[in-house]
C-alpha cells in the first residue's frame, strides 16, 4: 500500500499543479462539477462500521455516509447518486485537496491547522467523539493512568497520534507507539498482541471491538477520555456556495429532528401550519433557491436520508450493533450540543 | 551527453558550412533546446503549483521544518521526544533507513554470495534447495514476504510475560529480542581504539611479510601475530581499567522490558524480507560472475595443485568481481529504496515519518520533494562508492 500512498501524494502533488489548466473558477465550481457528472464525490472511510463502511455488495452505510447521501439529496434529489473513495486516514486529505472528491465526510476531527495551513472548511460538527484506549482485560488495567512503558497501536497522520504523544506527556510516562497507516493492520496487530492498548476515537474503539474482536468480551474500553474530537465534514477553500450547501444540509437534518420532521412523517408535514416547517420542506418558497438548489432539497433529505436522530439511531445507536448513547450528541433541547441554526 | 561532446565531433575545418548544418553547432543548439525545455516545464508546473496552493489557503514553504512534532516515535538512534521539531523527526527516519539499509547491504552480500556459490555446488541436494530458494524468493513479491515475515514474529512470539528465555539475559517475546549488554564504561572507547590500532599494525606487518615471503620464501605466522595484535592490546586496556563488566539487563516491568537493547519484530521482519529476497537476485550475480570465468582458469589451478577452496577464493573470485560489481550496485540501490516498505509493517522508517509529517502539516508538496532528495543523495551516494570499487577491481585485470 506504500505505492499506492505515495501515488495518491503525487497525484495530489500534480493535480495542485495541473489545477491551472481547468476551467476558470466560476461562482460555484462544486455545485456545476456535481450537476454535470451527476454525483456527488464523497471521501468516506474505507471501513469504520457506523460511521462508513461498504457491505458485501459495496453499498456504504454510516453517520458520514448519510451526510454524503443528504448532500446528494439535496443537490441531486436522488441520495443514491453518490460515488465514494475510500481513504485512508493519510490520504484522505491530499484526496480533498486535490479535487477528487467535493466533499469529505470521514470521522475527521476539526483542528485550527485543519481549517487553516490544510485550506479546508469545515460543515457543522455531526458527531461530538473523545480519544480514549482500549486493552485486553486479561492485563488488568482498569485506567489509562496505568499505561506507563506500554506499546500502543495508533494510525499515522491523525488528531489521535498527537493526542496520544501529548498524553503521556503531560502525565510524565513513557509509550512507544506502533504507526500502521491501514485500519485493518493496525486492528489485528492489536488483537494479535503486539500493542498492549490501541488508541483511537472512542467510537472507533466501540465500533472497533464489536465488529474487529475475536471475542469483543476479552476487551474493555478505559474511562478516560483524552481529548476532544468534533467530527465534521470538510470541503476545500475557495468555494463559499458549495461550503454553504454543505453546511445547511447538516443543519437541515438538525432542524428536522428538532420540529420533529421524520422520514415517516414528512409528506404530513408539508401541510403543516408551522412556519418554519412550512420553509425548511419548500412550501414556502425561497430558501432552496438562496442555495442555488431546488425549494424540495430539505423534504429530499429527509425523505430519503432521515433527520439527524433517524441516522444517528440507525448508524451507532440503539438500533445499531454499536449502542452508542446520544449522549453530547442529543439536540440541545435535550442536553446535547446538537443546534441548527434556523433556516429562514 | 557523451555523443554531442563537441570536442569529439569533428567538423572539416577548411569548408564553410551553413550554421544549421554545422553538427557542432546542432548539437548545442539540441542540448540549449532540451535543458531550456525541460527547466520551462519544471517551472511552469512550480509556478502553477505555488499559485495554486496560495489560492486554496494551503500554506507553503519549508517553516514547519522547525516546529514542534509532537508525534512519538518508538525506535530512535538520536535523542527524540515528541518536543522535538518536525526536522529533527526526519533526521530520526533518514538514520533508521540508513541503519536498516545499510545492515541489509552487508548481510544481503555475504548470504547472497554463499547462496551463489552453493547454487553451483557439486553436491545436488545443496544445489536443488538453494535453486529452490532462489527461485521462489525472487518470483515472490517483496510487501508479501515482509507481511508474511512480520506476522511470523508476531504470532508464532509469546507475550512479554510469557517471554521465551533461551539463555540468561536473552527474552524473545511478541515485542522483539531484548538482550543484555554491557553497560557503557569509558574503557571501552580506549579498547576499541587499542583494536583499531592492531588493525593497522597487523596490516603493516602483513603487507610486509607478503613481500618477504615473496623474496625469500620464508612464511610468518601472520594470522596468529594478527590475532595476538588485534585481541592483546584491548584485553590490556580492559584489565587496567579494572575490568569493568556491569551487565545492563533487561527486567520485565509493568507491559515490557526495559534496560538492555531491544530489536522490534517490525526491524526485524524488514531486515529479514530485505535481506532474504535481494540475497536472491544477488546468488544469481554471483554465479553468473562464477560462470564468467574461463574453465582453464578453475583447470590450471588445479592443475597447480591449490586446494578447490584456494581455487575459489585466490582465482575465481577475483576475477567474478569485475563481473558482479557493476549489477550489484542496482541491487544495492533497490534494497535501499525497499526498505520503504517499512511503511506496511510499522517500522518508523524515513518514509513512514515523512507520511505522517506530511499528513500532519499537509505540505506534501513540500514534503515529497524532501523524500526525493534524500533518497536521491542516498543513492548516489552508493552509486559513486561502488564506481570506485569497481574501477578498484577493474584495474586488477591483466
Amino acid at each position: 500500500m506504500t505505492g499506492f500512498t505515495m501515488l495518491r501524494f503525487g497525484l495530489a502533488a500534480s493535480a495542485i499543479a495541473l489545477a491551472a489548466w481547468s476551467a476558470p473558477a466560476s461562482a460555484g465550481p462544486t455545485l456545476d462539477k456535481v450537476k454535470a457528472n451527476g454525483f456527488v464525490t464523497c471521501g468516506a472511510n474505507t471501513g469504520l462500521v457506523g460511521f462508513g463502511m461498504p457491505d458485501k455488495q459495496g453499498n456504504y452505510t454510516g453517520l458520514d455516509v448519510d451526510i454524503c447521501r443528504a448532500i446528494a439529496a439535496a443537490v441531486l434529489g436522488d441520495a443514491s447518486k453518490v460515488k465514494y473513495v475510500p481513504t485512508t486516514a493519510q490520504q484522505r486529505f491530499p484526496a480533498l485537496q486535490s479535487g477528487e472528491v467535493d466533499v469529505l465526510a470521514r470521522n475527521t476531527t476539526v483542528t485550527l491547522l485543519r481549517d487553516t495551513d490544510l485550506g479546508f472548511n469545515f460543515a457543522p460538527i455531526t458527531y461530538y467523539d473523545g480519544q480514549g484506549f482500549m486493552v485486553a482485560k486479561k492485563a488488568g488495567i482498569k485506567s489509562a493512568k496505568e499505561l506507563n512503558g506500554a506499546t500502543v497501536c495508533v494510525q499515522p497522520g491523525t488528531t489521535t497520534e498527537l493526542n496520544l504523544a501529548d498524553y503521556f506527556r503531560t502525565n510524565k510516562m513513557t509509550f512507544k507507539p506502533l504507526v500502521i497507516e491501514k485500519l485493518d493492520e493496525v486492528e489485528n496487530a492489536f488483537f494479535a498482541g503486539r500493542c498492549d492498548a490501541y488508541t483511537t476515537d472512542r467510537s472507533g474503539l466501540a465500533a472497533t471491538r464489536i465488529s474487529k474482536a475475536p471475542n469483543p468480551d476479552d476487551y474493555i474500553i478505559l474511562p478516560e477520555v483524552i481529548s476532544k474530537e468534533p467530527l465534521a465534514p470538510a470541503v476545500r477553500h475557495g468555494d463559499d456556495e458549495w461550503f454553504d450547501i454543505v453546511k445547511w444540509v447538516v443543519y437541515a437534518m438538525f432542524d428536522a429532528e428538532e420540529k420533529g420532521v421524520t422520514q415517516k412523517n414528512v409528506d404530513e408535514m408539508l401541510k403543516s401550519d408551522d412556519p418554519e416547517i412550512k420553509r425548511m420542506l419548500g412550501v414556502t418558497a425561497g430558501m432552496g433557491k438562496a442555495l442555488h438548489l431546488d425549494d424540495k432539497w430539505a423534504y429530499n433529505i429527509i425523505k430519503q436520508v432521515g433527520n439527524y436522530g433517524e441516522s444517528f439511531e440507525r448508524n451507532v445507536g440503539k438500533d445499531s450493533p454499536l449502542k452508542l448513547d446520544r449522549g453530547l450528541n442529543a439536540l440541545w433541547t435535550n442536553g446535547g450540543l446538537m443546534y441548527g441554526a434556523p433556516i429562514r | 551527453m557523451v555523443a554531442t561532446d563537441p570536442s569529439r565531433v569533428q567538423v572539416a575545418p577548411a569548408a564553410r558550412v551553413a550554421l544549421w548544418r554545422d553538427m557542432r553547432v546542432r548539437g548545442i543548439a539540441a542540448q540549449i533546446l532540451t535543458v531550456g525545455a525541460v527547466a520551462g516545464l519544471v517551472a511552469y508546473f512550480g509556478h502553477n503549483a505555488i499559485v495554486n496552493l496560495e489560492q486554496r489557503g494551503i500554506a507553503t514553504g519549508f517553516a514547519f521544518l522547525k516546529r514542534e512534532a509532537a508525534f512519538e516515535i518508538s525506535s530512535t538512534l538520536i535523542d527524540y521526544s515528541p518536543a522535538s521539531s518536525y526536522g529533527r523527526a526526519l533526521v530520526v527516519g533518514i538514520l533508521n533507513t540508513l541503519l536498516v539499509s545499510s545492515l541489509g547491504i552487508v548481510l544481503t552480500t555475504i548470504f547472497g554470495t554463499l547462496l551463489g556459490i552453493a547454487r553451483l555446488s557439486t553436491n545436488w541436494l545443496v544445489q536443488r534447495v538453494t535453486g529452490w530458494y532462489i527461485e521462489v524468493m525472487r518470483n515472490t513479491p517483496l510487501l508479501l514476504q515482509l507481511i508474511v515475515w512480520w506476522d511470523l514474529l508476531r504470532v508464532s512470539a509469546p507475550l512479554p510475560r510469557e517471554a521465551f528465555n533461551p539463555l540468561p539475559g536473552v527474552f524473545i517475546s511478541n515485542r522483539g529480542l531484548n538482550i543484555s549488554v554491557p553497560a557503557w564504561n569509558e574503557a571501552y572507547l580506549w579498547m576499541l581504539v587499542a583494536a583499531v590500532l592492531g588493525i593497522a599494525v597487523t596490516m603493516l606487518l602483513g603487507r610486509q611479510m607478503h613481500r618477504r615471503q615473496e623474496l625469500t620464501g620464508k612464511r610468518f605466522p601472520i594470522f596468529w601475530a594478527g590475532l595476538g595484535l588485534i585481541l592483546g592490546p584491548p584485553l590490556v586496556v580492559f584489565l587496567c581499567a579494572g575490568a569493568p563488566v556491569e551487565l545492563d539487563t533487561p527486567v520485565l516491568q509493568g507491559f515490557n522490558f526495559v534496560g538492555g537493547e531491544n530489536v522490534t519484530p517490525e526491524f526485524a521482519a524488514l531486515l529479514f524480507g530485505l535481506v532474504a529476497y535481494t540475497s536472491a537476485f544477488v546468488a544469481e550475480i554471483v554465479r553468473s560472475g562464477i560462470l564468467s570465468v574461463s574453465k582453464g582458469q578453475t583447470e590450471a589451478a588445479s592443475a597447480l595443485g591449490l586446494r578447490p577452496s584456494w581455487t575459489l577464493r585466490l582465482v575465481v573470485l577475483p576475477q567474478a568481481v569485475r563481473v558482479i560489481v557493476p549489477p550489484m550496485t542496482s541491487e544495492y540501490l533497490s534494497l535501499t529504496k525497499n526498505s520503504s516498505l517499512a511503511v506496511y509493517i510499522g517500522f518508523p522508517d524515513f518514509v513512514s515519518i515523512a507520511n505522517t509529517e506530511a499528513n500532519q502539516t499537509g505540505q506534501v508538496v513540500e514534503v515529497i520533494a524532501i523524500l526525493m532528495a534524500v533518497y536521491l543523495t542516498i543513492s548516489l551516494t552508493i552509486s559513486v562508492l561502488m564506481n570506485f570499487y569497481n574501477r578498484y577491481v577493474a584495474l586488477v585485470e591483466r
